[in-house]
């Protein structure tokens, strides 16, 4: 009864503006085509038709001139909101506390605590099943090393490990969407390890997985176990621990694609400057950063501010959801990401107008005035308050963003374009070492390295270490022969790849991403170390 | 003091533990017939004909005292390695004359992502002298140092260079003498003296055997060295590292040799551990 009050009420008061029926029937046949599609498995199309519902939905406060910046070609777009949706029902990411469910269990789902590793890995797996997202599955399955710890020796270390691989194997076939992670480290556990050999032998794409390492904190073998997982099944990357933890506290967690955000906490939302289209506009760098930029910046803030609004206010979310209802999450634990991509292309725009000469990634002046941007960005969000990020101190946080499928001549955040990457291996890691400082709510580099580093890992542990000592904040390496591949910040088997490209469906959504991404961002190109 | 720099590799996987920078130093005093970078092997006589087969014109005379020799300029260079695949030398034109400090200066920049430095060659202890003063310097800033040779260097006259260096990883071209002769052109002997010193103090890091068919029988190489290396084990434990012939970068009338299968260097890899080498590496 209460719940048709509160729907009664905001009735009242939202103003649902009109469509036209043109709109509609456009979606009404792109719903049909969804239905139709040979290669969507049901639970895709379930989803999609999700998507489409909600876009006929206009119910948020939007700034002036953010329609002329956000529904356009992708060659001028300069706003991107990463299909969230027209009347958020949830936080982009969801970040549920499951060291407090492993203590207490949870009235909603009818658990008790768990008493042993059977009880446990059980748990999990049905809550994960509960964990909304923009993706409709958990972006975080938890600090699995560290949650697993207290029950692993209740059973013999050959059983905890068959049931390690099994429990691994049911998130990769029901959690369907490889922007789920998992975190493991700083400190070395046998749960951590177990978990490292296990995800060695099934070479998976999901979940996505971090190793937050610190030198001195995480032990050379534990480290070097990760790499050699990670050369057989592109995973785990590496979170520069000291880092993320200055910045955000202990409390930190990495989800979706490699995204520092609160514990019990999440991100509302995560719009992006497509920054190349933005240089488009300007006349020269003085335009850009006098006018463009900051009129792109400002509209961006201030939707993104509709948004969270609409979500704190209105929908409902954070008084019904029993993850909030149980304190699982809470709300001032959230914040927002605000995101970029293009910086290479936006550079070297700039550059070309000025007639100068100079290539981003490979010039030092482009990387000046890549570093001059970011500044500028950074300045201006650290001025631009939000009252439901009380948890950055009233911010948004900064995300260099990967790119999504349908990006062309878009770089992912501040990266180096694929086949323009610096001869060597130093002078990439240089140019990465400027920008990476900027963005504690993620940004990342990846690496493809040669089949003789097999031999060698400490080679990729000491690129780490000196990596972290020179502010880089988070990397990613994967074999040039494996079959998990990192696309963007996401990881996907390059088998599945080729069955979908035959026509065939296949089990998780974020394969058709990386059909996409290996077009339009030439993903397999990358220069292998 | 200069040495001959043929080229430094910011990072490499592939030159003792972790990551290094490795220094390629001009000149050898082998000639061992499988050798993939005979370009490193003598020294420039200044005939001039890479010049006119540089196709991006980085190449040029330049003078030299009262006479003239080839100039190089790295600016201009695609990496085509045309000059090096017509030198009739055994040489290179893109070599610097560089001392310890300079060489130094061009590996300071990949710190603190390395944790030491290797110099190979060539032959780097054609140099003795300069290797002591550049380990000096890494190791003054925190760099590991390690040698690649051939073993030609007699190291008991070198207390100073041994004190700065970490390790050795020395080639073990043929146990036998006659064999070693026809890989390399000379004897083995104080390679083995060498091997034996070095492994007693600690020093030597790993043997290496580049594994030939037909050219110089591998198994008794790989089983002798690999015994007479088991008293030194428990001073510092030294890996064996087995290493395939390719063609790639031989003299032509070197490249016939055929490629040793899987089989051939799993069983010396076997034989190896059989005489008590703890880690063996197959490449």
């Amino acid at each position: 009864m209460v719940k048709m009050n509160n729907s009664k009420k905001r009735k009242d008061e939202i103003a649902m503006r009109e469509i036209s029926m043109e709109r509609v029937n456009q979606t009404r046949q792109e719903i049909l085509d969804i239905i139709e599609s040979p290669i969507l498995t049901h639970e895709q199309k379930v989803a999609n038709m999700a998507g489409k519902a909600d876009s006929l939905m206009e119910v948020l406060d939007l700034p002036e001139g953010l329609d002329e910046l956000l529904n356009v070609p992708g060659d001028v777009k300069c706003i991107c909101d990463l299909a969230e949706g027209h009347a958020p029902v949830r936080p982009r990411y969801i970040i549920p506390d499951y060291f407090k469910f492993m203590k207490e269990g949870s009235k909603f789902l009818q658990l008790d605590p768990p008493k042993d590793l059977y009880e446990a890995l059980n748990s999990l797996l049905i809550f994960y099943k509960h964990v909304p997202s923009v993706t409709n599955f958990p972006v975080y399955v938890g600090a699995l090393d560290e949650l697993l710890e207290p029950y692993i020796n209740d059973v013999d270390e050959a059983q905890a490990k068959k049931l390690l691989k099994l429990f691994m194997q049911h998130i990769d076939r029901t959690v369907l969407d490889s922007f789920s992670h998992a975190n493991i480290g700083p400190r070395a556990t046998k749960a951590g390890r177990l978990l490292l050999e296990v995800e060695r032998e099934l070479e998976q794409a999901v979940p996505n997985l971090t190793m937050k390492y610190e030198e001195g904190v995480t032990p050379d073998d534990f480290a070097l176990l990760a790499v050699d997982t990670a050369l057989h099944s592109a995973k785990p990357s590496f979170a520069n621990h000291k880092m993320f933890k200055s910045e955000l506290g202990e409390n930190y967690v990495i989800a979706s694609c490699y995204n520092g955000l609160l514990l019990g906490g999440g991100s509302y939302t995560l719009c992006r400057l497509i920054l190349g289209n933005i240089a488009k506009r300007a006349k020269n760098i003085q335009d850009f950063k006098e006018n463009q930029l900051p009129y792109v910046m400002d509209i961006m803030a201030r939707y993104m501010d509709a948004r969270i609004k609409f979500e704190v206010e209105e929908s409902g979310f954070f008084e019904n959801n029993f993850l909030a209802k149980e304190g699982f999450i809470h709300r001032d634990r959230f914040t927002a990401m605000f995101g970029m991509v293009g910086m290479a292309e936006c550079v070297n725009i700039l550059l070309e107008k000025e007639g100068i000469s100079g290539r981003y990634g490979k010039d030092d002046n482009a990387t000046q005035l890549g570093v001059e941007i970011m500044e500028q960005i950074d300045a201006f969000n650290k001025q631009h308050t939000n009252p439901y990020c009380e948890a950055t101190g009233g911010h948004f946080l900064l995300h260099a963003q990967v790119g999504i499928a349908e990006d062309q001549h878009i770089s992912p955040g501040t990266r180096i374009p694929i086949g323009e990457e610096p001869e060597e291996l130093i002078d990439h890691l240089l140019q990465c070492s400027k920008f990476h400082k900027y963005f504690p709510s993620g940004t990342g580099d990846i690496f493809p390295i040669d089949t003789t580093v097999h031999k060698n890992p400490e080679f990729v542990l000491d690129i780490v270490k000196g990596a972290f000592r020179k502010d880089l904040r988070y990397l990613s390496f994967y074999s040039s022969d494996s079959d998990v591949i990192r696309i963007t910040g996401y990881l996907v088997k390059r088998s599945e790849i080729e069955k979908l490209k035959s026509g065939q469906n296949v089990l998780q959504d974020t394969t058709h991403l990386g059909l996409g991404a290996e077009i339009n961002g030439h993903i397999l190109e990358r220069k292998v170390r | 003091m200069k040495a001959l720099v043929n080229k430094i590799i910011p990072f490499s996987a592939v030159d003792g533990p972790g990551n290094r920078t490795s220094v390629f130093l001009q000149g050898c005093n082998m000639n061992c017939r499988y050798c993939h970078n005979p370009e490193t092997r003598k020294v420039c006589i200044g005939c001039g004909d890479c010049i006119e087969a540089c196709p991006a014109g980085a190449l040029f005379w330049m003078k030299d005292g009262n006479s003239r020799k080839v100039g190089y300029d790295p600016a201009k260079c695609v990496f085509c390695d045309t000059c090096i695949h017509i030198c009739t030398h055994d040489a290179s034109p893109r070599i610097q004359e560089m001392t310890p400090q300079e060489t130094f200066d061009k590996v300071a920049r990949q710190i603190p992502f390395i944790r030491g430095v290797t110099v190979s060659g060539g032959e780097c202890t054609l140099y003795p002298e300069f290797l002591t003063e550049f380990f000096q310097i890494c190791r003054d800033n925190g760099l590991g140092t390690l040698i690649d040779s051939n073993g030609t260097l007699d190291f008991k006259q070198y207390p100073e260079l041994l004190a700065v260096t970490d390790g050795v990883m020395l080639d073990i071209k043929a146990f036998d003498e006659t064999e070693h002769k026809t890989v390399t052109g000379i004897s083995n002997g104080l390679v083995m003296e060498n091997c034996r010193y070095l492994a007693s103090l600690g020093k030597l890091y790993e043997v290496r055997t580049v594994v030939v068919p037909g050219l110089f029988d591998a198994e008794e190489t790989v089983r002798k060295t690999a015994a007479m290396l088991r008293p030194y084990q428990k001073i510092q434990p030294i890996r064996y590292k087995i290493i395939a012939f390719r063609p790639m970068g031989v003299r032509k009338e070197y490249a016939g040799y055929p490629v040793p299968d899987s089989n051939l260097l799993e069983s010396l890899a076997g034989i190896a551990r059989e005489e008590g080498i703890g880690k063996v590496v197959i490449i």
